[in-house]
C-alpha cells in the first residue's frame, strides 16, 4: 500500500477532471471552431479593418482667379498625392453639391483677385470648406493644407517680393529696418511606430480581446451547459471539493487561452509583422495573471445564470462594456473624465496597456509594475468572490 | 385575417410576459448609446507634453507659454536633454515631446532656420498624428506672426468646418450607433423567437395551422417593428439630450428610414432562424453575421475609405453601412431623399430580397 499525501489526491482528482474537460473541448467541433477558427478570422479581419489612416482626400476646386498663381497653388496641393481633385469649376453650387453627395470632402475656393492682391498687398485669402463630420480626420487634412499653403507662400515671397528677405540678410551687420523672419524648421518623428502602421497598434489589442472572449465566454458557457444538462449536480455529489472543481474547470481554459495568445502572436508576427520588442516571458506572465480574473468573471457569470443562452447574453454584454472602456479601439485620454476613472477598475484596460507597452514600446517589468499590480489585485479579488459565490450554489 | 390577429396577440403576450427580456429590450438601447457615446471618442485633449530646451530664452519661453495656454497641452516635464524621454514615453507620462535645437531663439532672430524636433508616441498612429499636428499648428501660428512682422507674403486660409463645426467625435459616432442597436434588437430577437418555437416544438403547431407562411412571418415581424420604432425614438432622444447631436434634417424621414432598416434586419433574423435549429446556433450565427461586420465594416468607427479594397467591397453588402450614411446625412448634413435615394433604394432592395428568401425557406420546411 502506497502512502498518499493529502495533496496527492487533490492533484490526482483535479487532473482527472481537467482531462475530462480537455476531452470535452477537443471532441466538440463547434467549440474547436470557436477557439481556433473564429479568433483567427477576427484577427485577420479586424486588424485590416481597424484603421484611421487617411488616404486620399477628394477635393473640389472653385477657381475664380484663373491665373498662373492660382493654378500653381492647386498643383502644390495635389503634389504630395494626399489630395485628389475630383472636380473643378467656377461654380460654388456645384462644389456644394459635391460636398452634400459626399463626392468631395474638401472645397478650395480661390477668390477673384487672388494673384493681384498677393502682388499688391502681400496677402490674400483662400477659402477652405471642410467636411468636418470626421473631426480628427478633418483636422489632419486642414493642417496638411495650411502647411502646404505656408510653404507655397514662402516660395511666392521669394518670387513676387524678394526684397524683405534680401534686405535682412545684406544688412545683418547694421540695424535692419525690420527684424528678419527666421524659419522654424519642424521635423516630426513618431516613436515606436515610425511608419504609422495601424496593425502594429491594433493587433496587440485584438489579441487581448480574443483572450478575454475565450477566458470569460467559454468558461461561463461551459459551466452553464453542465447545469443545463444536469451533470453539474452529479459533480456536486462526488467527493470532489470546491477548490478541486474550480481548478479543474478553469485550468484547461487558462492553458487554452494562453495557447490562443501564442497562436495569435505567431500569426500577427507572420502576417502583419507586428513588433515584439519586449520580453515574451513578461507578456505571458502578465497574461497568466490577467486570465485568472477573466476566468473568474466567467465563473461568476455561470453561477448567476440558468441557461447557456443567458450565459452568452450576459457574457457578451459584459465583454462589450469591458472592451469599449479599455482603450482598445479608441484612446482612453479622449474619454470623459468620469469614464477614465471608471475604466481604472477594468482589468482589460490594464492588460491592453501592458500588451502594447511590452510588444510595441519594449517596456520591461519596472515600466509595467503599476498595471501589473492592479491586475494581480483584481485577479485575487474576483477569484475569491467567484469561489465563494460558487459555494453558495452547491450548498 | 382572424388567424393573423390571433398570432399577433400571441406574439405580444410572449414579449410582454418575459419580463427579463422586456427589460433588456427597453433599456439596452439607452445603456448602449450612453456607453458607446462616452467611450468611443477620438478627440485630442489634455495632451501630456514634454519639453526639451537646452538653451532657454525668450522665444522658447514664449512658445512654451503658447503650448500651455491653448488648453490642448499640459507640460509635464522640461529638461535640458532628451535622455529622459524614453522613460517618459514608456511609462506613458508624456505623449508628445518638443525638442528645441540649441540656441533656438538666437538662430531665429538672426533669420536663420531654427530646428525643432517633435517626437510623438505613435504606438497609436491616429492619436500620434493628431497630436503632432496640434504641435505643428502652434509652431505655424508663431511662424506666421514672425513672417508678418518681417513683411513676408501670406496666403490666409479661411477655414469653414461644415456639418460638424465643433468637430466633436460624438456627433460622428452617436448617430451611427442607431445602426448597431437596431441590428442587434431586430436580428437577434427575431432569430431567437423563431428558433425558440422550433426548439419547444410549437413551430409544428404553427405550421399545421391555417396560417400561411407569409402570415407567420408578418406575425413574427410586426411586434419587433413596433419595438424597433420605439428604439429609434429612444436612441434619438439620448443622442439629442445627452450628447447634443445636432438634427439638421427631418425626424419623420429618419424614423421612416429607421423602419426600413429594421425591416432589413428582421428579415435577416428570420433567414438565419429558418436555417438553424437551436437557439445557441441561431445566436452565434446572428452575432457573427451581424455584430462583427456592423461594428467593424460599416464605417461606424473606422472609415471605409481607409480599409483594404477587399474589405471595402465586402462592406457593400452590410446593410448598416448604407443606413449609417443615411442617418449621418439626415442628422448632420440635413440632406433629404434628394441626396439619399441611392442608399434608400439599396436598403429597400435588400429588404425585398431577404424577405423573399426567408419566406421561401419557410415553405421548404413545410414539406
Amino acid at each position: 500500500m502506497t502512502i498518499r499525501l493529502p495533496g496527492g489526491a487533490f492533484v490526482r482528482r483535479t487532473l482527472a477532471l481537467a482531462r475530462a474537460e480537455v476531452l470535452h473541448v477537443t471532441r466538440d467541433r463547434a467549440t474547436l471552431v470557436q477557439i481556433v477558427i473564429v479568433p483567427l478570422i477576427q484577427l485577420l479581419l479586424l486588424s485590416n479593418a481597424a484603421t484611421f489612416a487617411i488616404k486620399r482626400t477628394p477635393a473640389y476646386v472653385v477657381d475664380f482667379d484663373r491665373t498662373s498663381t492660382s493654378r500653381a497653388l492647386v498643383t502644390h496641393l495635389t503634389a504630395a498625392g494626399l489630395i485628389d481633385v475630383v472636380g473643378q469649376s467656377p461654380s460654388p453650387d456645384a462644389a456644394n453639391e459635391a460636398m452634400l453627395t459626399g463626392r468631395a470632402t474638401l472645397v478650395v475656393v480661390v477668390p477673384h483677385d487672388f494673384e493681384s492682391s498677393l502682388v499688391r498687398t502681400g496677402t490674400a485669402p483662400i477659402g477652405l470648406d471642410l467636411n468636418a463630420e470626421k473631426g480628427s480626420a478633418a483636422g489632419i487634412v486642414q493642417s496638411y493644407v495650411v502647411q502646404t499653403l505656408d510653404a507655397y507662400s514662402r516660395e511666392l515671397g521669394v518670387e513676387l517680393r524678394p526684397t524683405p528677405r534680401l534686405v535682412a540678410v545684406s544688412s545683418a551687420g547694421s540695424v535692419p529696418p525690420r527684424p528678419a523672419a527666421g524659419v522654424i524648421d519642424v521635423r516630426t518623428r513618431g516613436w515606436y511606430n515610425p511608419g504609422l502602421d495601424y496593425t502594429a497598434y491594433m493587433v496587440p489589442g485584438i489579441l487581448v480581446a480574443l483572450v478575454t472572449m475565450i477566458g470569460t465566454l467559454l468558461t461561463a458557457q461551459n459551466i452553464a451547459r453542465e447545469k443545463e444538462i444536469g451533470t453539474l449536480e452529479q459533480l456536486n455529489v462526488t467527493p470532489i471539493s470546491r477548490a478541486e472543481f474550480v481548478t479543474a474547470k478553469l485550468l484547461p481554459f487558462w492553458v487554452l487561452a494562453l495557447l490562443d495568445l501564442a497562436l495569435g502572436l505567431f500569426v500577427g508576427r507572420l502576417v502583419f509583422g507586428i513588433p515584439v520588442r519586449g520580453s515574451l516571458l513578461v507578456l505571458f506572465g502578465a497574461a497568466g495573471i490577467y486570465l485568472v480574473s477573466a476566468l473568474a468573471i466567467g465563473l461568476l457569470i455561470s453561477t448567476v445564470v440558468e441557461t447557456q443562452q443567458q450565459a452568452m447574453f450576459i457574457s457578451f454584454f459584459l465583454i462589450m462594456i469591458y472592451l469599449l472602456m479599455s482603450g482598445l479601439l479608441t484612446p482612453i485620454d479622449s474619454m470623459p473624465q468620469w469614464m477614465q476613472v471608471a475604466s481604472e477598475v477594468n482589468p482589460v484596460r490594464h492588460f491592453v496597456a501592458i500588451t502594447r507597452d511590452v510588444l510595441v514600446k519594449g517596456a520591461g517589468l519596472s515600466e509595467i509594475r503599476v498595471p501589473l499590480a492592479v491586475l494581480t489585485l483584481y485577479a485575487a479579488v474576483t477569484m475569491t468572490v467567484a469561489i465563494r459565490q460558487y459555494r453558495k450554489r452547491s450548498a | 385575417m382572424n388567424a393573423l390577429a390571433g398570432l399577433l396577440r400571441k406574439e405580444w403576450y410572449h414579449i410582454l410576459r418575459d419580463r427579463r427580456t422586456l427589460f433588456v429590450i427597453i433599456f439596452y438601447p439607452i445603456v448602449q448609446v450612453m456607453l458607446f457615446g462616452s467611450s468611443v471618442r477620438t478627440d485630442v485633449r489634455d495632451v501630456r507634453l514634454a519639453i526639451v530646451d537646452p538653451t532657454p530664452d525668450a522665444t522658447t519661453l514664449e512658445l512654451r507659454n503658447r503650448f500651455n495656454a491653448g488648453g490642448v497641452f499640459r507640460i509635464v516635464s522640461v529638461t535640458a536633454t532628451d535622455a529622459p524621454l524614453a522613460h517618459l514615453f514608456q511609462t506613458d507620462t508624456a505623449q508628445v515631446a518638443v525638442a528645441f535645437a540649441p540656441n533656438f531663439g538666437e538662430r531665429l532672430s538672426r533669420g536663420e532656420a531654427a530646428q525643432v524636433l517633435v517626437f510623438s508616441d505613435a504606438t497609436d498612429p491616429n492619436s500620434g498624428t493628431s497630436r503632432q499636428i496640434y504641435v505643428r499648428s502652434v509652431l505655424q501660428a508663431y511662424q506666421r506672426e514672425l513672417g508678418l512682422r518681417a513683411g513676408a507674403i501670406e496666403i490666409v486660409p479661411r477655414v469653414r468646418s461644415r456639418f460638424n463645426p465643433t468637430r466633436e467625435s460624438t456627433n460622428l459616432f452617436v448617430p451611427g450607433l442607431m445602426a448597431i442597436i437596431l441590428t442587434i434588437i431586430a436580428s437577434l430577437m427575431t432569430a431567437l423567437s423563431l428558433t425558440r418555437e422550433k426548439e419547444t416544438g410549437t413551430m409544428e403547431i404553427l405550421l399545421v395551422s391555417p396560417l400561411r407562411p407569409w402570415q407567420i412571418i408578418v406575425g413574427k415581424i410586426s411586434p419587433y417593428l413596433v419595438i424597433g420604432f420605439l428604439s429609434v425614438l429612444s436612441v434619438y432622444g439620448v443622442a439629442r439630450v445627452v450628447f447634443h447631436v445636432p438634427m439638421q434634417g427631418s425626424l419623420a424621414l429618419l424614423v421612416a428610414e429607421g423602419m426600413l432598416f429594421i425591416l432589413v434586419s428582421l428579415s435577416f433574423g428570420i433567414l438565419v432562424s429558418s436555417r438553424t435549429s437551436s437557439q445557441r446556433v441561431a445566436m452565434l450565427g446572428a452575432m457573427m453575421a451581424t455584430m462583427l461586420p456592423t461594428q467593424m465594416l460599416a464605417g461606424l468607427v473606422f472609415p471605409i475609405e481607409s480599409m483594404p479594397r477587399v474589405l471595402q467591397w465586402f462592406s457593400l453588402i452590410v446593410p448598416a453601412r448604407w443606413f449609417i450614411v443615411i442617418v449621418r446625412g439626415i442628422m448632420l448634413k440635413g440632406t433629404g431623399l434628394a441626396y439619399l435615394w441611392p442608399e434608400t433604394l439599396i436598403l429597400a432592395a435588400m429588404a425585398l430580397v431577404l424577405l423573399a428568401a426567408s419566406t421561401r425557406s419557410f415553405k421548404v420546411r413545410l414539406q
